[in-house]
């Protein structure tokens, strides 16, 4: 048992209840934590993994909810945020929380600058930053503006800055969601290399191949109950997905069989370049075909989803190169003409690019067919009514009517829901961008259906992922780029992760 | 939630209407002060009807204060000094009006330059054009034909007529719009219920065309603002345009995705507030019977302050018109009742500011419980 360091529990949550207004979001929860240990924590969206976290983090004061806290044995009571962070537990968002404008010193010590009299002692902090940034492998300048980094060595500065704060347990919420996968790999083994160093990781991702590299043992929720603490060793990803959806799951990735037929979609030469990033759309040809998924792999910042956001003008400012649809030629570069002529994006950033947040499930959907069920520019409530609730229920959306507001759904019915906007729009081809990104399994798996049904009725899918296997598994053939070009072309049955991997990174 | 948030709002209003009630031993209610109350409503109500939108979509407008006094300046100076009819003056004020907003929309717009800025600018912009167009004088008197927009009333008979009318149309919507619910399926609440609240709504209306016959019957002017507040609450939940503005406020880079022109909707938008703005102007001018170089001064805060405590959020995308109007109620009925009062201006701008404050603090509240 060489991966287990030490049987000394470092972290104790024992039997926490917590109900939000008599819904019990955490019903009994337990979970210990040993000393130096890498611990997952999995399980399908609301399952309570956050809410634990929230617990666990002083979100949620202690008297917020029942059971108890223990750290290294002795009860712990957190009044805020602060007084977790004191005790050694510190909390990794999915979302990177970084004051862009300042630097990399300035973002690692902020709230705890070692000072005197008020004044900061900057020599000292600069000591300190070096060698946090060191342990996590980062070496930049700390005078670097962190908004100027990478968003993979903007996770290292948020990780140093956890430690800087001398952290001993670290919460690890999605951390590899907005990286590619190289990046993610440095990631993991930064959190291994933490590991050897001491620091006690709590890991939690919907990304099941991440955790059997990395976790010694694994806790499962669900529904707001511990279903399962098990050491790595003896399972696999079946058997984990059967603990955390409570059934066996056969098929993670079904596909209809399928023959492509005819070309849709025509892309050739298509070059943008944009004068503020440098970034460059190099000579893209590529073309869709009736009856097929089109896959889109390669890192992030390939130019994958500029190359997509260019279809609607909305990235890059000169664009050469020509686009026909069913033989039409597309000439506009604006969204409303693009939309029309039958492209729709689903944007790989549904809370930015997807829903109107504030606004009801009805008006999101609606939004970009406005103009087919209203005349005069009056909108025709009936129609939208019935078109909002057809959707809801084909693509089976969990909510308490269409007048619930979106920003009150999970992450899979929020991406459910600007799927249903755009099929609204009666899309030829539809580009989506990461669709099941930060969603858990299940819904996966129904959009990877409602994916089938749209080839079924000939409408054409491109298909971004930065999840090789999502690929392989869904597409009937892959595109790769690197560094704005499309550097391979292959049919799904003859790729492998290897040869993704290696035209993507430019072999 | 926005609903919960306009009857809060129309509470306090009553509050507001029964302390000033109290404290003036009735004066305040009196149909003659009531009615004056809505007169003096009238302006800023205007505006906040269109300042609501501008401010859904994250936008601003500082300068209509300046706006109001020039397209006031303009009406008064064609009908004086250049002996055009009524109409011609009325058509002048909106022409100004349309050009301030085509003007300020472009640099918003067009030019990425914030409202904030521009409007700034348009404030010292327009103020000096006011100067110039009144050669720093007063101008008066105008035209009976003008005066009639800001000082008429329709005869009661006709007001009765008008008040029946609404009475029934109220009634009507209410099923109708009760029928489609149930149709598809939307849980409505059990009929005596909503009923009740529909009869209370009514009495209150009813009421209102009472006290209006009671003095001298609806005053053109706050039938223009009711007549717009009606128009423009339509356009806000049954347009596209109404639609895309909401969109466009609450998440503009969704709302580009999904093909909104954002720019020119903007644009637009500026154009038809700078029209409001035009009658905003008029009705002004016409009620004091004059145009001066001070005229407006300080309104866009009074304009901005009604959209604020009706509920409108000043992060975008969210507002109703129908706040915005009670948010005017509310300002107006402040001004009125502390002046019946007699209260010492120092104090009547300091509650003025406290009210602000506190209407906002208590909407924060709200959506943090929520």
């Amino acid at each position: 048992m060489s991966n287990n360091p030490g049987n000394t529990y470092i972290l104790q949550m024992q039997d926490i209840v917590k109900d939000f207004a008599g819904v019990k979001a955490l019903d009994g929860v337990s979970c210990d934590i040993r000393a130096g240990e890498i611990h997952a924590l999995v399980g399908e969206n609301g399952a309570g993994k956050s809410t634990l976290m929230k617990v666990l983090s002083g979100v949620y004061p202690a008297g917020a909810y029942q059971g108890h806290i223990l750290i290294d044995g002795k009860e712990a009571r957190f009044k805020n945020p602060k007084s977790a962070e004191l005790a050694g537990i510190a909390i990794i968002y999915q979302e990177l929380i970084l004051a862009k404008n300042l630097s990399v010193l300035e973002n690692i010590c902020l709230g705890q600058e070692a000072a005197s009299a008020g004044v900061i002692d900057w020599g000292k902090n600069i000591d300190i930053a070096r060698r946090v940034l060191k342990q996590v492998g980062l070496e930049v300048d700390v005078t670097i503006k962190v908004g100027d980094l990478g968003v993979g060595q903007q996770q290292m500065v948020v990780i140093a800055r956890a430690l800087f704060k001398r952290a001993r347990i670290l919460i690890l919420d999605e951390p590899t969601a907005a990286l590619s996968s190289k990046e993610a790999d440095v990631l993991l083994g930064i959190i291994k290399e933490l590991k050897a160093q001491g620091v006690t990781c709590i890991y939690i991702s919907h990304r099941l191949g991440e955790i059997f590299q990395i976790a010694d043992r694994i806790t499962v929720l669900r529904d707001g109950k511990t279903v399962a603490v098990k050491d790595k060793v003896g399972l696999n990803e079946e058997s984990l997905i059967a603990l955390m959806v409570g059934r066996p799951l056969h098929n993670l990735y079904p596909k209809d069989s399928r023959t492509a037929k005819d070309v849709m979609w025509d892309v050739r030469e298509w070059t943008v370049d944009d004068e503020v990033t440098h970034k460059h759309i190099d000579n893209v040809s590529f073309q869709l075909r009736h009856g097929e998924v089109l896959g889109l792999a390669g890192l992030v910042g390939c130019g994958r989803t500029e190359l997509v956001m260019s279809f609607f003008g909305l990235w890059g400012k000169r664009s050469k190169g020509t686009m026909t649809l069913n033989g039409e030629v597309l000439e506009a570069r604006n969204p409303s003409a693009t939309i029309a002529a039958g492209l729709s994006l689903a944007s790989e950033d549904r809370k930015r690019y997807g829903l109107v947040l504030e606004q009801h499930i009805q008006s999101n959907i609606s939004l970009a067919s406005l103009l087919k069920i209203a005349s005069y520019g009056i909108v025709d409530e009936a129609k939208e009514i019935m078109a909002a609730d057809g959707y809801t229920k084909d693509l089976r959306i969990k909510a308490s009517s269409i007048h619930q507001k979106t920003v009150q759904l999970s992450g899979g019915n929020q991406q459910k829901v600007v799927l249903a906007k755009w099929l609204m729009t009666k899309p030829k081809v539809l580009i989506l961008d990461e669709p099941t990104r930060g969603i858990d399994v299940g819904a996966k798996i129904e959009i990877y259906q409602i994916i089938n049904d749209l080839i079924k009725n000939g409408v054409g899918v491109l298909v971004i992922s930065s999840e090789m296997n999502e690929l392989l598994g869904i597409c009937d053939r892959i595109l790769v780029m690197s560094q704005g070009k499309i550097t391979g072309d292959m049919p799904s049955a003859q790729a492998t992760q290897e040869k993704i991997m290696a035209y993507a990174v430019g072999k | 939630m926005r609903q919960w948030r306009q009857y809060t709002m129309f509470a306090a209003l009553l509050i507001i209407w029964g302390i000033f009630a109290w404290l003036t031993h009735g004066v305040f209610m009196s149909p003659r002060n009531l009615s004056n109350l809505f007169l003096q409503t009238a302006t800023v109500g205007i505006l906040a009807i269109g300042m609501s939108f501008i401010i859904i979509t994250r936008n601003i407008d500082l300068s209509v204060g300046s706006g109001v006094a020039l397209a006031g300046a303009v009406a008064a100076y064609l009908q004086v000094n250049g002996h055009a009819p009524a109409w011609v003056s009325v058509a002048g004020a909106l022409g100004v009006g349309l050009l301030i907003g085509l003007w300020q929309g472009f640099w918003v717009a067009y030019q990425g330059v914030p409202a904030f800025i521009v409007t700034l600018a348009g404030m010292m912009i327009f103020r000096g054009l006011v100067l110039g167009v009144t050669q720093g004088a007063t101008i008066a008197p105008l035209l009976p034909d003008f005066k009639i927009i800001g000082q008429g009333y329709i005869t009661s008979s006709v007001t009765i007529g008008i008040g029946i009318f609404v009475g029934i149309a109220l009634l009507t919507a209410f099923f109708l719009k009760r029928a489609k619910q149930i149709k598809y399926g939307f849980k409505v609440k059990p009929l005596v219920i909503d009923l009740c609240v529909q009869l209370g709504i009514l009495a209150l209306v009813l009421a209102f065309f009472a006290v209006m016959v009671a003095n001298r019957g609806l005053p053109y002017a706050v039938f223009l603002l009711f007549l717009l507040a009606l128009i423009f609450h339509f356009v806000a939940a049954n347009t596209i345009f109404g639609r895309h503005l909401f969109a466009l406020g609450g998440n503009p880079d969704a709302a580009a995705l999904s093909g909104i022109n954002i720019k020119q909707r903007v644009l637009v938008l500026f154009a038809v507030f700078g029209l409001l703005t035009g009658l905003a102007g008029v009705v002004m001018t016409a009620r004091l019977n004059a145009a001066t170089t001070s005229a407006g001064q300080g309104m866009e805060l009074d304009v901005i302050a009604a959209c604020v405590i009706g509920g409108t959020s000043l992060l975008g995308g969210e507002g109703t018109i129908a706040g915005a109007v009670i948010g005017a109620l509310i300002m107006a009925s402040l001004d009125n009742g502390m002046s019946l009062m007699d209260t010492n201006i120092t104090y009547q701008y300091i509650i003025k500011g406290m009210i602000l404050l506190l209407a906002v603090w208590m909407d924060m509240q709200g959506r943090k419980n929520r």
